[in-house]
């Protein structure tokens, strides 16, 4: 019986030896997931983002989305609102950075200047949306660490922590799909108290260049205050070639006109 | 006559056969009604809810309306901690660390949505085109010291952080929790946040010992709810040993003390029950129920057993024998009182107040199992129990002098006395009427609260715990940046800021304002609203880019940005000068601004300000009826339609004395007093009850005249009268010391209005009564002969 014991033992030590570990697994499969997506070189997409609270009314807001595929650093990408009628031609420019904090302009049509924002806030909502910026901006790997959870099937949990002090969050559960060029499928947000705050489930999938997986739909429901923010994104465009030239400042101003 | 006569004997012998039968079968009885109140606590469930929508029935309009507010922008309620440091001063290096760490654990609130504080104040400032938002006070350890002397101008340059935040002298300084509760299961999750949030100040406390901490904030006032509902019921203990005392001094029996004790307890077993059954969460009203269950219960068993031990102890019945002719004597007015009880409380459902239903419909059926365990479990105990035989008491030569005395002093002079009381009553009633309703939930709570003491504090030293909030509309999609919607929100903002009640503003006009500044290289020339929409709108959606999580606009201007929430803090002022101040605010918003822009007055406050008027005007048809069903009730078991419609005199004018006196004591009256009227109507009508069928019992079978029939009321129940009214005295003497003022006045109004019933009773009715038979024959009234002791016994 003691030895049997001991066996086990041993097995288990040696078995942890050489198995990953949970944060190891994780960061294999965020890493993974990024390797997957690499190559698309820039892209861009009209969307339309459609808020709804408790009772139901809603408000629209409508933007073009531009990306830059950067692999030195953090991708960059230019937002420009196309509605509410006020905001027409409000762009805001964004370079993501692998460490530290991300570097923004506004260009606000109404006064012709851009404004750079020096804020660390990443956090806050997106206009007036469920979306915080930090929901929204490119995911590097960097910005997390990795816990793998669980596999169901083709589906692989993973607990990601924010590095930034100043996140909203202390982790999200993050679900890829393994066999669908690991694909996001949905991300549970926790807030500070750790308490589940927002659910994002990704849905009308497209696969773009036979390698790109872009969800057409993405909903965020905020469980504790009940309001709800869809984004319905039209066709990408992975043809347009766009070039750092585009993602300048002056480009900024043109984009919203 | 003579039907009624009978319909009157045949109770007799009902209430005497039933008599016989119970102490036939005085075990099977006694162990049924055992397993009855044993079956019915069986079901019994106490829970508590301290949540204040607990006192707004759904069909109340301001509920209403601020739920409609809250749904349009955040619904949350909040907790203030309040830091004042022992140097006096916050902005010092230690103390913005502290509140640093304080504000950071602050975010682990169960449901917390969002945490205000000096320190991550969303500042904002701008270098030509760069414009940075940033706290106001990060890693203050950091901070040199000059830089700590600017954040300090910074803060109390601030508009948003004065006199909310901050006080002028930046020696007092707050940290606002907002909590989005569910509110799935309030009496869960308001002790959950309570927890935590005492816990966290605990360990501040301990870390940072030079701060003095106070709590407010809408959870604390559940809190403090919640807690006085617990200690409410727990004031059962002193009643419990008070019944215990009043029944052994009344009856020196000691098993006549231990059934009385039986029946009550059953009594409140069976409403214990009754609110398991019925899912009732108790709250700070009616969790009185005990006490009152048991002062009202009490007089029942009184009355039986006081009557029997008369009849053994003087008349030398047997004790079975005792039995039967005190349920014969006393089935009938116990009854009677019990069932006026019951109406009376039942009326409290004519109310707007939930609590005050649950309170009224736990005492009724409590009073109703009480006249059922009076006339079982009572007489099968005592049919059980050894009757002990004692001395005969040797005082009583006295005491019916006394009645006798006061009876020969009010049949001498009945139109003097009359006349005397009514104008005493006349002119408290016109006192009465001066009294004003008040309900500051702060002053529910009296000096030994701490939720009280620390909101003094708070309103004394920072800011206002009352406020109004408006939701002014623009009347389109994104209007809010219309540059005339801002304007005219800033006019109003203006106009809120210029009243002396006004500790605070709260209005979306600041933000546009200040950011419009930043926009312009922090020029102060700029701190206006802009005056074009575009560019508002813009401006606006910057700053939203820059805010961080939980610090958003989304608790101030609602989705489609057509709307935005202005809050007004007061300074403690009462509910008609709060009401009064919501209308001039409505009326200047009318009389200056488009129709869209017109909104009206809604807050936790203004719902507590309105709920004394609004359960007054409800609670009006119930008094009627109530009074109209005891009147009627009166008439059947008086048999008598002048008497019974004279009754009305001697039960309504105590409530108008009482009120009358209060207007002399307090002259602010609350909502848990409007009940007062059907309460106290159901528990007086007993004093007119027994005086009255006495006086009748005199005239019809005994002869009398209305004099020597007044003398022999006097004689017969006098003391009986004196004695319950003590025993109700007390009960509402210990109702009276709960801390919560919807209890604690509601008792002493009570308390004055017991007294005052029964004095009228002893002046007023019998000079009333010896005055309408005047006209009867003129008998040469020789009191003095009478012996009506003699007969009594008989």
């Amino acid at each position: 019986m003691k030895k049997s014991i001991l066996t086990l033992a041993a097995f288990s030590v040696i078995s942890l030896a050489f198995a990953q570990t949970p944060e190891e697994r994780g960061l294999e499969i965020a890493k993974a997931a990024e390797l997957a997506d690499e190559g698309f070189g820039s892209s861009s997409v009209e969307l339309k983002m459609v808020l709804k609270n408790k009772n139901g009314q809603t408000s629209e807001r409508t933007m073009t989305t531009r990306t830059l595929e950067l692999t030195e650093d953090g991708d960059k990408s230019l937002i420009a609102f196309g509605s509410p009628k006020d905001v027409k031609g409000t762009a805001t420019l964004t370079y993501t950075h692998k460490v530290g904090s991300d570097d923004q302009w506004l260009y606000l049509p109404s006064i012709k200047r851009v404004k750079r924002i020096s804020s660390n806030n990443k956090s806050g909502p997106f206009v007036g949306s469920e979306f915080a910026y930090e929901d929204l901006s490119s995911q590097e790997v960097e910005k997390y660490t990795y816990k793998f959870l669980e596999a169901k099937g083709n589906l692989l949990l993973v607990e990601q922590d924010p590095v930034d002090p100043k996140s909203g969050y202390t982790r999200r559960i993050v679900t890829y799909n393994k066999d669908k060029g690991y694909r996001i499928e949905k991300v549970e947000f926790y807030d500070r108290k750790n308490a589940l705050l927002k659910t994002l489930t990704y849905s009308d999938y497209k696969l773009y260049k036979n390698k790109f997986w872009r969800a057409a739909t993405f909903n965020m429901v905020n469980h504790q205050s009940n309001k709800e923010t869809l984004l319905q994104f039209s066709d990408y465009d992975f043809g347009v070639a766009l070039s750092e030239d585009d993602f300048s400042q002056v480009a900024l101003q043109r984009a919203g006109r | 006559m003579n039907a009624l006569k009978k319909a009157g004997n045949s109770v007799n012998t009902f209430a005497k056969k039933w008599a016989e039968f119970v102490i036939k079968f005085k075990w099977p009885v006694f162990l049924l009604t055992i397993l009855l109140a044993l079956g019915l606590a069986s079901q019994g469930k106490m829970e508590f809810d301290g949540d204040y929508h607990v006192f707004f029935s759904e069909s109340n309009p301001e509920l209403e309306a601020f739920d409609a507010l809250q749904e349009k922008y955040t619904k949350d309620d909040n907790i203030v901690i309040v830091l004042a440091p022992d140097n006096g001063e916050v902005f010092t290096r230690e103390n913005l660390v502290a509140i640093e760490e304080l504000t950071a654990s602050a975010w682990n609130t169960p449901y917390s949505s969002r945490v205000d504080a000096v320190t991550n104040f969303q500042h904002t400032s701008a270098d030509g085109d760069d414009l940075y938002v940033d706290d106001l006070s990060y890693e203050s350890a950091t901070k040199t010291d000059a830089e700590i002397k600017e954040i300090k101008a910074k803060a109390l340059k601030e508009p948003l952080l004065l006199h909310r935040i901050i006080n002028e002298k930046g020696s007092v300084t707050a940290i606002n929790v907002t909590v989005r509760l569910p509110g799935v299961d309030s009496a869960a999750e308001i002790p959950e946040v309570t927890v935590a949030t005492r816990k966290m100040v605990d360990e501040f406390k301990e870390k940072h010992p030079q701060f003095k901490v106070y709590t407010t904030g809408l959870v604390p006032l559940n809190t403090a709810f919640f807690e006085a509902s617990q200690s409410d019921l727990a004031l059962i203990g002193i009643m419990l040993l008070i019944v215990v005392v009043v029944t052994f001094l009344l009856t020196r029996n000691f098993f006549a003390t231990l059934s009385t004790l039986v029946v009550v307890l059953f009594s409140i077993m069976s409403a214990v029950g009754f609110i398991g059954l019925t899912g009732i969460k108790l709250t700070p009203p009616s969790a009185v129920f005990p006490t009152m269950i048991l002062t009202l219960a009490v007089a029942d068993s009184i009355h039986i057993l006081v009557t029997m031990l008369q009849k053994v102890r003087k008349d030398g019945m047997g004790k079975k024998e005792a039995l039967v002719e005190s349920m014969r004597l006393n089935f009938m007015p116990v009854f009677i009182t019990s069932l006026t009880t019951v109406i009376g409380f039942l009326t409290m459902n004519f109310g707007d107040v939930p609590p005050f239903w649950h309170l009224g419909n736990i005492t009724a059926f409590g009073m109703a199992m009480a006249f059922l365990y009076s006339t079982t479990t009572l007489p099968a105990l005592m049919a059980i129990f050894p009757l002990w035989r004692k001395k005969v008491a040797s005082k009583k030569e006295e005491k019916i002098g006394m009645y006798t005395k006061l009876g020969l002093f009010v049949t001498r002079q009945p139109a003097r006395l009359a006349v005397i009381s009514l104008v005493v009553i006349a002119g408290l009633t016109y006192l009465a009427t001066l009294n004003v309703f008040n309900d500051e939930f702060v002053e529910y709570f009296d000096d030994s609260v701490q939720f009280r003491r620390d909101s003094d504090f708070i309103n004394d030293n920072l800011t206002g715990f009352y406020n109004v909030e408006f939701s002014v509309g623009s009347g389109e999609s994104g209007g809010i940046n219309n540059p005339e919607y801002l304007q005219k929100l800033n006019a109003f903002e203006d106009w809120l800021n210029d009243q002396s009640e006004v500790v605070h503003v709260n209005a979306f006009s600041e933000v546009a304002r200040r950011v419009n500044r930043s926009m312009h290289g922090d020029d102060q020339t700029y701190y206006r609203v802009p005056d074009n929409r575009q560019e508002a709108a813009q401006f606006l959606l910057l700053y939203e880019l820059s805010l961080p999580f939980g610090l958003d606009l989304n608790n101030q201007i609602n989705v489609d940005k057509s709307e935005t929430r202005v809050t007004a803090t007061l300074k403690n002022i009462s509910s008609a000068e709060m009401i009064a101040f919501s209308a001039r605010a409505e009326e200047w918003l009318r009389n200056n601004t488009k129709e869209p822009m017109h909104s009206i007055g809604v807050s936790p406050t203004m719902m507590f300000s309105k709920l004394g008027f609004r359960q007054a005007d409800s609670m009006f048809n119930g008094n009627i009826i109530a009074l109209i069903l005891i009147s009627l009730v009166l008439m059947l078991a008086l048999r008598n339609f002048k008497l019974g419609l004279l009754s009305i005199i001697p039960n309504v004018t105590p409530v108008l004395v009482g009120f009358g006196i209060w207007a002399l004591y307090k002259g602010q009256i609350n909502t848990g007093m409007v009940i007062v009227f059907g309460m106290t109507l159901g528990i007086i009508v007993d004093d007119t009850v027994h005086f009255m069928s006495k006086f009748l019992r005199a005239r019809r079978e005994l002869g009398y005249d209305a004099k020597q029939a007044v003398i022999y009321a006097f004689e017969t129940v006098g003391r009986a009268l004196v004695t319950t009214t003590v025993v109700l005295l007390s009960g509402f003497a210990v109702l009276s010391t709960s801390s919560f003022a919807l209890n604690s006045y509601m008792a002493r109004i009570t308390v004055i209005i017991i007294t005052a019933a029964l004095i009228i009773d002893f002046l007023l009715l019998p000079a009333l009564l010896i005055l309408s038979s005047r006209k009867d024959e003129a008998v040469e009234a020789i009191p003095n002969q009478l012996k009506p002791e003699l007969k009594l016994n008989k």
